[in-house]
């Protein structure tokens, strides 16, 4: 007899099923779901009381409904009272309620938590099943802090059901992943240890899957769990598949358990005592044999958990990598994978001969295989399996293949999948820069990969191949050669433009004395592809023709017209503009000396850890990224550099604004790009200053060094500003101020080339919303100048960071409950959700990083007090990231609503 | 760990949603749609596993599938899992199914919903395989019914019988109601023979 008999369904909810299949549109579903919802709502408001068949019909209504994407707001209170029925059914069909649809931080957990309580001590087995699923399901930190401590006991107590202690096991396992400071370690962790001596096999997988993931991270605690489970797996392996009756699957007994011991076994080094030692390495020996022998059945059930098996116990002896006979007899097991006619298996070898590669006793049996493994690149029909051939190639390479796999890898790109394209890119770069030993090979192949995948050729890799093509004088010729004959393609990838442009920069004279390569062909070259790039490659290829002034001094007047020219003297993108106005100009004015040394060649790189190296890891995984910080750095060194909001937008104006400094420009460019030598700066303020007469003074504008608010603590700070006088001439009148600003008058005059020091004493009054601004005023040859200045003070400057428990915050939270004193912004991160970045953020915004204070971990919460003059105004935050779709929501809550609007704005800028 | 255990057809509709971590509503409508994206785009026998989608947490997590005539299986599995063992572990829940509903097919799972989500927590729990034994996991439902029949018999009895007697009227059992586009009656699959 079938366990659910078909005449038994519920005619509502058929009739109301049907009905929404046959809806044919969205709105007619929608429509009649809500209709559906005001009839439940009005059953469940109604005074009638329902029976067990009725509320099981609503709530299965409503879990279908839920299923097909609609929200349900009601119904929780009335599956909370079902918990609390005496009936099987009822209490069934509230727990399902609950588990599908109740949230962590639901306000109902309390009364669930109580109906719980009852359902525990009940000494039911059915109902404490139940109950345990629930805790499993939710696994809440409330629930956590309710029965995380007497999980265990039922666990381990003698006279609890078999059943209830497989959902001990689990339920305690999930708690320890979501709370695992609430999960105590004490002595019945020896006693669940000796759950792997159960009768029951159940109970043995649930224990092992407890003490698998609680041995990580107390591997200690339960050292003893080895020797039991090496003796477990031992009986498992050499019984006959008959003895293990029910949990012999397909004629394997024990499949699951058996993976779950290998992966228990594989959170400790190899076992100590020779004795388990040996024991162990005959099961592997036994499994190793089975995959050998002739199938018991052709069902793929039967060969599919054999295998489960085979690859746990593959991974072990990987683990232990201590085994030279073993590893070498995975290997082959793995190699007759390779060629296996079954998909999943030719995955799983391919997958697992990654991690075999990298031990130093296989990687060249592993080696051995790099025949079949191209072919698999080649001929697989599935993209999951040539992305692992493609990821094994990469760990099995090394000197003496990597010419061969290199060039297959090229290969196979111009016919790869997109998805995985830019990670063969990186690929293939790395590989080619680590096994170089002809740089030349070098520079072919990355050209190459330009070539035939220009799009996914992110700027580390382009940046890098520069990098090693300055820092290697042995290449340049063969580089300055190369890209000029790549560039002579009619169409080629811009990226490639790049490198040509500034290898040729740099490089162009070294294959100048061949008549097909002369300066202006060189020149003509490059400048014929100018108009279909981008801006930044524009940028940059204007950077290389000022370098092509100096090297080659007979093609100055033809680079000076293309200057001159409107589209580049008034091109209406700022960068561009003001690269032509000063290329110009420089080129006019200084003498080959000057431009010799402004011109330089590029200084080495100091040799560093490949930044593709560093993509490509946050590619696959998340892990610490030290040349990603350093990226970041470079970008904010360029931010304070130069191009500051504030300046951009006092010489915003129409007139070319021949501004200051030569290192400055890095600004849009980026820092290895710019060809500028950094020894152009004090130069340059002689260079402008023959040529007074058609300067407008926005060259003068105040070039803040460095801003330092000194003091942050009270409602009191402190700024200087340095203001530096780029001519030669004075400034008479000068003044600058601040309204409500105290500041000391600053002399009045500031001599050329002379910096002014001014202290601004700052009082916060109130809270405010606009950065105070600072105009200066003063004469500079006869005309007077404005110049308004917004100081970068914030309210948040004037925070005092607050430490807190959790108790007191959330007494606090709860009473800045109105809503006008909270703020909630959901927003798109715009950089990487770093947790160590967001930590230093929230910090640097002046607030108290609370720890341990949110129930969720990834969350952040801080806590400050912002000083005015008049009042103090405590400031409560929380942020919360969601990784998965790279949002953050922000709330604040102040006793002032002003105070909350304007910290959140600031505040979700920086993420 | 599992992630997810995510039922849906041919069109994507989905049939089962199960998720052992919390997403929000809405999310978890996200997550069904990539998924079914990923898994309905590949032919019939690739392998059964792919890199998991962005939502369920990107390269860590394979999704393992299986395709059953007109219905989905998938879970989403972080790397602590075995990618067979969960191949097997799909194939006893739907053997499991079977046995239950006798022949089952895709109408048993939209008209039982709470039937297969009491089978399934008979087999996972909070993530974590509970039974994978066949015969244990139908003694429990087995037992469930049983509790259910009685307590029906005794407090259930009018409304069943008022159910019965509608269903005697109803020209057009659940089984043969109009369905559109959708099979109605999947034979045999092939997959159990």
């Amino acid at each position: 007899m079938p366990a659910v008999s078909k005449g038994d369904g519920m005619r509502g909810l058929a009739v109301f099923i049907s009905d929404i299949r046959n809806c044919k549109s969205k709105e007619a579903e929608v429509k009649r779901i809500n209709k559906e919802l005001a009839n439940i709502r009005s059953k469940f408001k109604g005074d009638k009381a329902l029976d067990g068949y009725s509320k099981k019909k609503y709530v299965c209504k409503l879990l279908f409904i839920f299923l097909l994407g609609h929200d349900i707001d009601f119904g929780h209170m009335e599956a909370v009272n079902l918990l609390s029925s005496n009936k099987y059914t009822e209490k069934q069909i509230g727990y399902l309620f609950i588990s599908v649809l109740v949230n962590s931080n639901s306000d109902l957990i309390r009364l669930i938590n109580n109906a719980i309580k009852n359902d525990l001590s009940s000494r039911n087995p059915t109902f404490m099943n139940l109950s345990l699923h629930c805790i499993a399901n939710v696994g809440s930190r409330e629930m956590a802090e309710a029965f995380a401590a007497e999980i265990p006991h039922i666990l381990v107590a003698g006279d609890t059901m078999d059943s209830v202690k497989q959902s001990a096991a689990l339920c305690l396992l999930r708690l320890n992943r979501t709370s695992p400071d609430l999960v105590p370690m004490g002595e019945w962790t020896s006693r669940v240890v000796h759950l792997l001596n159960d009768q029951h096999l159940g109970v043995v997988t649930a224990a092992t899957s407890l003490i698998a993931t609680l041995a990580q991270k107390n591997p200690d605690e339960f050292k003893t769990s080895v020797s039991l489970a090496v003796a477990r797996l031992s009986r498992i392996v050499t019984s006959a598949s008959t003895d293990l009756q029910d949990y012999t699957y397909y004629f394997v007994p024990a499949p699951w358990l058996s993976v779950k011991l290998l992966r228990l076994l594989q959170c400790y080094p190899p076992p100590e005592d020779a004795a388990i030692r040996g024991r162990l390495t005959e099961c592997l020996e036994t499994i190793l044999n089975k995959a050998q022998e002739p199938p018991k059945s052709k069902k793929i059930q039967h060969s599919n958990s054999k295998n489960a098996v085979l690859f746990e116990a593959i991974s072990l002896i990987i683990h232990h990598d201590s085994e030279p006979t073993l590893l070498v007899r995975a290997c082959n097991q793995l190699g007759q994978f390779l060629q296996h006619r079954e998909t999943n298996l030719r995955y799983l070898a391919l997958e697992s001969m990654c991690t075999l590669a990298s031990s130093e006793f296989s990687h060249e049996a592993v080696k051995t295989h790099i025949e079949t493994v191209i072919n698999a690149l080649k001929t697989e029909r599935d993209v999951s399996v040539r992305q692992r051939a493609v990821d094994l190639l990469y760990a099995m390479c090394d000197r003496s293949n990597a010419q061969q796999i290199v060039a297959e890898m090229l290969n196979y790109l111009e016919n790869a999948d997109y998805s995985i394209r830019e990670e063969i890119v990186l690929k293939v770069a790395i590989l080619a820069e680590k096994y170089a030993v002809d740089y030349t090979w070098y520079v072919d192949t990355i050209l190459n990969l330009i070539r035939i995948a220009g799009d996914y050729v992110s700027e580390e890799v382009w940046y890098r191949v520069i990098q090693i093509v300055i820092n290697r004088d042995d290449v340049q010729g063969y580089a300055a050669k190369t890209v000029f004959e790549a560039l002579q393609a009619p169409a080629c990838h811009e990226n490639l433009l790049k490198v040509g442009g500034y290898i040729l920069g740099e490089f162009g004279n070294l294959i100048a004395g061949d008549p097909r390569s002369s300066p202006l062909i060189q020149f003509n070259l490059l400048h014929s592809k100018f108009h279909l790039c981008s801006v930044p490659t524009r940028a940059l290829l204007l950077s290389t023709y000022i370098k092509f002034i100096n090297l080659f001094p007979e093609i100055k007047p033809t680079i000076q017209d293309v200057l001159r020219s409107d589209s580049q003297m008034k091109n209406a993108d700022v960068e561009l503009q003001q690269r032509a106005v000063e290329y110009l100009r420089l080129s006019c004015i200084a003498s080959t000396d000057i431009l010799a040394t402004v011109l330089e060649e590029m200084p080495p790189f100091p040799e560093r850890e490949s930044s593709i190296l560093a993509k490509l890891k946050k590619k696959k995984g998340p892990g610490k990224l030290p040349d990603i910080e350093e990226i970041r750095k470079e970008k904010n060194a360029n931010i304070n550099g130069g191009t500051e909001p504030v300046n951009a937008s006092t010489n915003a104006k129409a007139s070319p604004p021949p501004s200051s400094d030569l290192l400055g420009l890095g600004g849009s460019s980026t820092q290895n790009a710019a060809p500028p030598a950094s020894t152009g700066g004090s130069l340059l303020v002689d260079v402008f200053s023959e040529n007074n007469s058609t300067t407008p003074p926005g060259s003068v504008r105040p070039r803040r060094g460095r801003e330092l608010l000194q003091v942050c603590l009270q409602n009191l700070g402190r700024m200087y500003v340095f203001f530096g006088n780029k001519t030669s001439t004075q400034f008479l009148n000068f003044s600058s101020a601040v309204l409500n600003v105290h500041t000391k008058p600053a002399d009045p005059t500031v001599e050329g080339g002379a910096q002014l020091q001014q202290i601004l004493n700052i009082e916060c009054v109130t809270d405010f919303m606009e950065a105070p601004v600072l105009n200066i005023q003063f004469r500079y040859g006869g005309t007077l100048q404005n110049i308004a200045v917004k100081l970068p003070i914030t309210l948040n400057k004037f925070f005092q960071p607050t430490e807190m428990t959790s108790q007191d915050f959330f007494q606090r939270w709860k009473q800045l409950s109105t809503p006008q004193q909270e703020v909630q912004k959901i927003f798109k991160a715009k950089h990487s959700m770093d947790t160590e970045v967001t930590k230093a953020k929230i910090i640097g915004f002046g607030v108290a990083l609370l720890d341990q204070v949110d129930p969720n971990p990834t969350n952040y919460v801080g806590a400050g007090v912002i000083h005015t003059k008049t009042t103090q105004v405590g400031c409560l935050l929380r942020l919360e990231p969601n990784t998965q779709a790279q949002m953050y929501r922000l709330t604040l809550r102040t006793s002032r609503d002003t105070v909350s609007q304007r910290l959140c704005e600031l505040l979700s800028d920086q993420f | 760990m599992i992630k997810a255990i995510l039922i849906f057809n041919n069109h994507g509709k989905p049939r089962l949603s199960k998720f052992y971590e919390h997403y929000s509503e809405d999310t978890e409508q996200q997550i069904i749609r990539e998924t079914f994206h990923l898994v309905s785009k590949r032919d019939e026998n690739v392998c059964n596993f792919l890199e998991g989608g962005m939502l369920i947490g990107g390269s860590d997590n394979k999704l393992i599938y299986r395709h059953y005539a007109t219905l989905y299986f998938v879970f989403c599995v972080d790397s602590s899992e075995s990618e067979l063992g969960i191949l097997d572990l799909i194939q006893v829940f739907v053997e499991t199914l079977d046995k239950c509903f006798e022949n089952v097919c895709e109408l048993d799972l939209i008209f039982h919903v709470d039937k297969v989500h009491n089978i399934l927590a008979e087999m996972v729990m909070g993530g974590m395989v509970l039974e994978t034994n066949m015969n244990e996991i139908i003694t429990q439902v087995d037992a469930q019914n049983k509790m259910e029949k009685s307590e029906a018999g005794i407090a259930g009895a009018p409304a069943r019988a008022v159910s019965a007697v509608k269903n005697m009227n109803l020209p057009e059992i659940p089984r043969n109601i109009n369905i559109g586009d959708i099979s109605i009656k999947v034979p045999n699959l092939p997959s159990f023979k």
